[in-house]
C-alpha cells in the first residue's frame, strides 16, 4: 500500500513549508510569553519579598496557582472564561495570554532564587554609599541576581517553547496543529508527526546544549 | 454540580495515567541510563540521542505519534495506553537524567570496593550502587512525579477521560463548564501537596537511615 505512495522524503519536502509556517507561530508564541512573562515573573518575584503582607500572600498565591495548575489548565480556562466576560479574542491571543501567565509563575521563582543569590554585602555597600532601595533593585540586586538566574531561564525557554505545542488544543495554527491537519488528510500520521517532532528537537536540542554551556561557564567563574 | 462530580470521579484516570507513565519511564530509563555509562562511546551516544530526543520533543508530538502514528505499522492500542506509553517516553529521557546523577553521587571508592570484594556486576549494582544512588535521586524523583501529574492532562487531547477531557466536554457543553476547570486545577494543586510532603517525609527518612 505505502509502495503506491509517494515516499517519505518527497512527503515530508511537499509539507515542510507547511510545517515551518506552524513553526513560526511557535517562536512567536514563546517570543511574546516570554516577552511580557518576564517582567511580571521579575514584579511577582519581588512581591513575594514584599514589606507588606497583603503583597506578599496576592504573589505567592499567584505564583503557585500559576505553577500547580497544568499549562493545559490555564490556557483553557483563559480561551473558554475570557468570552464570558464579554471579550472574545481570537486563539493565539489567548494562547498568549495562558503562556504569559505560566511563564510569570514559573520564572518568579528561578528570578527569586536569583535575587537570593546576591551576596548581602553588595545591596549593604550600596545602602552606605546612600543610595535609595528604588536605586539599591534597580543597579545592584537585579542585575546581579538575573545573572545567577539565567542558565534557569533559558531552560525554562525550551519548556515553554515545548508548551507552546499545548496551543493545538484551543485551535492555533501552531506546529503541532498544522502536522495534525496533514495528519487527518493525508493519512500518514507517522511520518508527518515524526517530521514535526523532529522540527522541535532541531531547536530543543542544540538550545538545551548551550544552556549547559552557559551553566558550566558561570559555575567556573564563581 | 454534577460537572463538579464528573471531575472527582476522574480523578483516578489522572492518577492511573500518571502512575503508568511514571513506571514505564522507570524502566526504560535504567537500561538508559547505564548505557549513557557505557565504556563503548557509540552505546553512550545513542543513548544521548534519545534521551535528548525523548526530553526534546512535547509530550503532545509523541502521543499523536503513538497514537494516530503506530497504527499504521499495526500497532494498535487505546487511549489510555497510548497516553502512558507516550507520557512513559518523556519521563524515560528525564529519568534517565536524574539517575544519571544519582549514580554520579555514589562515590568512585563504593565501585572500586565492589571490584576488590569480588562482587558480580549486577550483586554490586543491585546491592551497593543502586540503593546509595536512590537516596540521592529522590527528591528529583518526587519532583519529577509532581510535575508529571500536571503533564497527564495532556493525555486528555488523545481522549483519555481524565481531569482535563472530563472539564473540556462539560465547557464545550454549557457556559458555567468553565467553573468544571476551576475544579479541576483546585484538584491538581491539593494533589501536588500530599505527594509533596510525602517525598519530604520519605526524603527525612532516608537521611536518618544514611547515618
Amino acid at each position: 500500500m505505502i509502495a503506491l505512495q509517494t515516499n517519505t522524503f518527497e512527503f515530508w519536502a511537499k509539507y515542510f513549508p507547511q510545517l515551518l509556517a506552524g513553526l513560526g507561530v511557535s517562536l512567536q508564541l514563546t517570543a511574546l510569553a516570554l516577552l511580557f512573562g518576564l517582567p511580571l515573573g521579575l514584579l511577582l518575584a519581588l512581591g513575594t519579598e514584599a514589606k507588606l503582607r497583603a503583597v506578599r500572600w496576592l504573589s505567592v498565591a499567584v505564583v503557585e496557582v500559576g505553577r500547580g495548575a497544568p499549562a493545559l489548565v490555564v490556557l483553557y480556562v483563559v480561551y473558554f472564561g475570557l468570552p464570558l466576560l464579554s471579550w472574545s479574542p481570537e486563539a493565539f491571543i489567548c494562547a498568549v495570554i495562558g503562556l504569559t501567565y505560566t511563564t510569570a509563575a514559573y520564572t518568579s521563582e528561578y528570578l527569586r532564587g536569583g535575587l537570593k543569590a546576591v551576596n548581602p554585602g553588595s545591596v549593604e555597600a550600596a545602602h552606605a554609599l546612600a543610595m535609595t532601595s528604588g536605586d539599591v533593585l534597580r543597579f545592584v540586586v537585579i542585575p546581579q541576581g538575573l545573572r545567577v538566574a539565567v542558565p534557569a531561564l533559558m531552560g525554562f525557554a525550551i519548556q515553554i517553547f515545548q508548551a507552546t505545542s499545548l496551543a493545538y488544543s484551543i485551535t492555533v495554527s501552531e506546529l503541532t496543529a498544522n502536522a495534525s491537519g496533514i495528519a487527518s488528510s493525508s493519512f500518514r500520521a507517522l511520518e508527518i508527526f515524526a517530521l514535526a517532532g523532529l522540527m522541535y528537537a532541531a531547536i530543543t536540542v542544540p538550545t538545551s546544549w548551550l544552556t549547559n554551556k552557559v551553566e558550566e561557564r558561570l559555575t567556573l567563574r564563581q | 454540580m454534577e460537572g463538579m462530580w464528573a471531575i472527582i470521579l476522574a480523578i483516578p484516570y489522572t492518577l492511573l495515567v500518571t502512575a503508568g507513565a511514571f513506571l514505564v519511564g522507570f524502566l526504560l530509563a535504567i537500561p538508559l541510563a547505564l548505557a549513557r555509562r557505557s565504556k563503548v562511546a557509540p552505546v553512550r551516544g545513542v543513548a544521548g540521542l534519545l534521551i535528548d530526543l525523548a526530553r526534546g520533543i512535547p509530550p503532545i508530538v509523541w502521543l499523536l505519534f503513538i497514537f494516530f502514528g503506530l497504527p499504521l505499522l499495526k500497532i494498535k492500542m487505546n487511549a489510555l495506553e497510548a497516553g502512558i506509553l507516550g507520557l512513559g517516553v518523556v519521563s524515560a529521557g528525564y529519568l534517565a537524567e536524574i539517575f544519571r546523577g544519582g549514580l554520579l553521587a555514589v562515590p568512585r571508592g563504593q565501585f572500586e570496593a565492589c571490584q576488590a570484594l569480588g562482587l558480580g556486576g549486577w550483586t554490586s549494582f543491585v546491592e551497593v550502587i543502586s540503593p546509595q544512588a536512590l537516596r540521592a535521586m529522590l527528591p528529583g524523583l518526587a519532583t519529577y512525579f509532581i510535575g508529571l501529574i500536571k503533564d497527564s492532562s495532556i493525555a486528555s487531547v488523545i481522549g483519555v477521560t481524565e481531569m482535563v477531557y472530563t472539564a473540556t466536554t462539560y465547557a464545550r457543553n454549557s457556559a458555567d463548564g468553565i467553573y468544571t476547570f476551576f475544579a479541576a486545577a483546585a484538584v491538581y494543586i491539593v494533589l501536588s501537596v500530599p505527594f509533596g510532603l510525602m517525598a519530604r517525609g520519605m526524603e527525612a527518612r532516608m537521611q536518618v537511615s544514611s547515618r
